[in-house]
């Protein structure tokens, strides 16, 4: 190849090679233009906000800016050295303690380090309250009189072991774990351990109610796939109506229904079928939370299937039929196999919103039909441990991700179908 | 399609309307009360804000229901910088833990409020009540227990019937949190009632507590709202269950079920005002705030709902219900007759405890 050859220019004279990557960054810029503003709505209302959630699962600032004097002290301090900290890092901490009772802020410091260990909250309120009258020294001395557990190494080393900007507390509390006031990591006492069996139990009944509404849902969609267009509009009428009904008042029609003194309990009676002090719990329990929410969810089931029963040929059943196989043969060996997109988008969507429901359980699911979900809602809007909700509902996307993970391997996202 | 191309004229009139609603949301200025809905929010809108708009035909007061989730929501909206809450209902606890983290307003007591009509300050008048600087209390109410008369065996009369299967069979419903059930399960125990946060801080005492209540567990409904318990005791789904008093007044004085009070070892907590920082209508707040909790104001609110007013001066003005026309005083959780054994809710021994101590709760319950 010569070197020497001649470079193809436009009209103009620019190299063609040059004039053309001008005219494809053009066209990539105009593309990336059209798709800009849903980018950029979904990174400000979607990724954003999800981004400072899982942030806020390892953020403490809260002890450093409280402390802004006694934590760089503290750095130099030895716990194993046995003995407290020294007189400048008590002064430290009185001037930050007064500093914070001026802003008002310095509670925030106790609720903080109360998540960590319990009861002391009532040592950061007394000692703000006590301490702004302290002038001079001895601090130590001063403090340890208002209270003796500033004498005590166990709060240095909760103070410390706090201290840093971020933190795997709240991550570790969530998979039942804590770091002690040594740094350690060690498991929550037994009496105390909560969340694993919640996430266990949450993912267990989603896979049950997702099961149901497979089960339910499948005939219902074939039906609606395979009647002339006139009865298929009636049954599909009847799927979406509820549907379209408020959460709220299926949820609370469950429980007239359910409940022991409820309809399906009296007319057990009725016939005969139980008698009157064996009435059966059906409500504020795991079976509560199965039955409402595998109706409420039903429809998520029914349209996947439905739309992609539509356009499954009815030859092909014909087809096997002609060729000898039994109706459920061809049922299992021809019909099934081409429903599958659709049992994987139905599936996938009932399982994912089942994990993440949360105002059903509450309502019906008493002790044993609760979810992680409504752990969560407690911290964010009763316990205002919002670092403990941000891990865990980071576990929770992170079990969401997991699972479409899996299931693109077993099934493959592209065989999904909505529509 | 031709139905729904608007036409020019119509679109004109559509701009001129909302021109016109936002021409008189000008003049007029909107307070955005937030308070708990149902029965309780009804009694403010009546004792409150109805005489508080007629006065001053400039106000306009909107109510809003989240006072479940106020200092969470507060705390969001401190966050994203637009506060849009002018007042919010908050039981004391809450209320504590809003002044801590500078969510709402200190309250110069004397200043802002409205003195007795015998000419007594306000930080007197409201003497203990004030538990907090940002705090401006109106009740004081009860969390106790109804049971069915119908359906008891025996009228449970002290706070060891509760505990009692053999007295009296069949479902409780009990708030599903730790608070009170863990005080009630000592006293149902035989604890000293001077010595039950002093036995609770001790792990054996809390052991105790809830070995207590396991001699229960399976009898009972748990409940997040407080209308939870009126609904099971009006469908017998349970004997009886503990809620706040007002709720079950209501069932038994208006709704006319066969539901009776169990006073005993009821306890006491406060509801009342705080002023989110950041409120865009301060001014006008204060002013509505200085009506709404004076004496006449505090003792009104008591003809629509059997809570006990927070000032001493509104409780000899507790007169009637407004409609039903009773006696509202014997109902007064604060009535000397209902009062015999009362606990006070423990607002700093919670505070400590109650994260450690719900997170063994609901351990308990999933065990």
């Amino acid at each position: 190849m010569s070197t020497e050859q001649a470079i193809l220019t436009t009209a103009d004279g620019t190299p063609l090679k040059i004039s053309l990557q001008r005219a494809m960054r053009r066209s990539r810029l105009k593309a990336l233009g059209l798709v800009a503003p849903l980018f950029v709505f979904i990174l400000v209302s979607f990724l954003l906000p999800i981004g400072d959630m899982l942030l806020r699962g390892v953020e403490n600032h809260i002890v450093a800016e409280e402390l802004p004097r006694t934590i760089p002290l503290l750095s130099e301090w030895q716990p194993d050295s046995a003995t407290i900290p020294s007189e400048a890092v008590f002064k430290a901490l009185v001037l930050d303690f007064q500093q914070g009772a001026k802003n008002k802020t310095i509670n925030r410091l106790g609720s903080r380090l109360n998540y960590e260990v319990a009861g002391i909250s009532s040592l950061f309120r007394k000692t703000a309250r006590k301490s702004r009258t302290l002038t001079s020294d001895p601090y130590q001395e001063a403090m340890i009189k208002i209270d003796k557990q500033w004498g005590s190494i166990e709060t240095w080393k909760l103070l410390k072991t706090f201290s840093s900007r971020y933190t795997p507390g709240y991550y570790l509390a969530g998979a039942d774990l804590k770091l002690n006031i040594d740094g350690e990591i060690q498991r929550q006492p037994e009496e105390l351990r909560v969340y694993m069996k919640l996430f266990w139990r949450t993912l267990r009944l989603s896979a049950i109610i997702t099961l149901l509404t497979l089960v339910l849902g499948y005939p219902i969609a074939y039906l609606m796939a395979s009647l002339p267009t006139r009865t298929s509009n009636l049954l599909m009428i009847m799927v979406l109506l509820p549907f379209w009904t408020s959460l709220l008042v299926r949820t609370t029609a469950w429980i007239a229904l359910l409940q022991q003194e409820g309809i399906i309990n009296d007319f057990l009676v009725v016939i005969g079928l139980l008698n009157d002090g064996g009435r059966l719990p059906l409500i504020h329990n795991a079976t509560g939370t199965i039955v409402a929410m595998t109706h409420i969810l039903l429809p998520f089931m029914v349209l996947p299937l439905f739309s992609v029963m539509k356009t499954i040929s009815p030859t092909y059943v014909r087809a096997a039929k002609s060729l000898g196989a039994t109706p459920f043969q061809a049922l299992i060996k021809v019909y099934m196999p081409n429903t599958i997109p659709g049992m994987g988008a139905g599936g996938i969507l009932v399982f994912i919103l089942a994990i993440g429901y949360y105002i059903t359980p509450e309502l019906v699911g008493g002790i044993s039909g609760t979810f992680i979900s409504n752990r969560i809602a407690y911290h964010i809007s009763s316990s205002l441990n919002w670092g403990l909700a941000a891990a865990l509902g980071a576990f929770l996307l992170l079990i969401v991700l997991a699972l479409y993970a899996l299931y693109d391997k077993l099934v493959g996202i592209d065989n999904m179908k909505l529509g | 399609m031709k139905f729904f191309t608007l036409k020019p004229t119509a679109v004109a009139a559509a701009f001129a309307v909302g021109a016109m609603a936002s021409g008189s949301a000008a003049q007029a200025t909107d307070l955005v009360v937030v308070s708990w809905g149902g029965a309780y929010t009804a009694s403010q809108q009546k004792a409150y804000h109805e005489p508080y708009m007629a006065a001053n035909p400039g106000i306009k007061i909107l109510n809003d229901d989240s006072a479940a989730e106020g200092v969470a929501k507060l705390r969001a909206m401190a966050e994203a910088g637009n506060t849009t809450w002018d007042v919010v209902d908050m039981v004391a606890s809450d209320a504590i833990r809003a002044c801590d983290e500078g969510l709402v307003e200190e309250i110069n007591y004397d200043q802002d409020l409205a003195a007795a009509p015998d000419g007594t300050p306000a930080s007197k008048d409201f003497g203990d009540m004030l538990v907090s600087p940002c705090y401006i209390p109106q009740i004081v109410y009860s969390t106790t227990f109804g049971y069915r008369t119908d359906l008891v065996k025996s009228a449970p009369t002290t706070i060891a019937d509760v505990f009692d299967l053999a007295k009296n069979p069949g479902k409780r419903s009990l708030e599903k949190r730790p608070i009170n059930n863990l005080e009630w399960a000592l006293l149902a125990d035989g604890v000293d009632p001077d010595k039950v946060y002093d036995v609770l801080s001790t792990p054996a005492g809390v052991d105790r507590a809830f070995a207590k209540l396991d001699t229960i567990k399976d009898h009972v409904v748990w409940w997040t709202k407080g209308a939870q318990t009126p609904q099971l005791l009006a469908d017998g789904e349970v004997v009886m269950g503990s809620t706040y008093n007002g709720r079950l007044f209501s069932l038994i004085a208006e709704e006319k079920q066969p539901v009776a009070m169990l006073w005993d070892w009821q306890v006491f907590d406060l509801d009342g005002w705080v002023v989110p920082s950041g409120g865009k209508n301060k001014a006008e707040v204060m002013k509505y705030l200085r009506f709404a909790t004076d004496t006449q104001r505090l003792a009104d609110q008591a003809k629509y709902i059997s809570y006990g007013p927070a000032r001493a001066s509104s409780a000899p003005l507790v007169g009637k219900h407004a409609t039903l026309g009773i006696d509202m005083k014997p109902h007064m959780p604060t009535d000397p007759h209902n009062a015999k054994h009362t606990l006070m809710f423990n607002i700093e021994w919670w505070a400590d405890h109650r994260d450690e101590l719900d997170q063994r709760f609901q351990a308990w319950l999933t065990k």
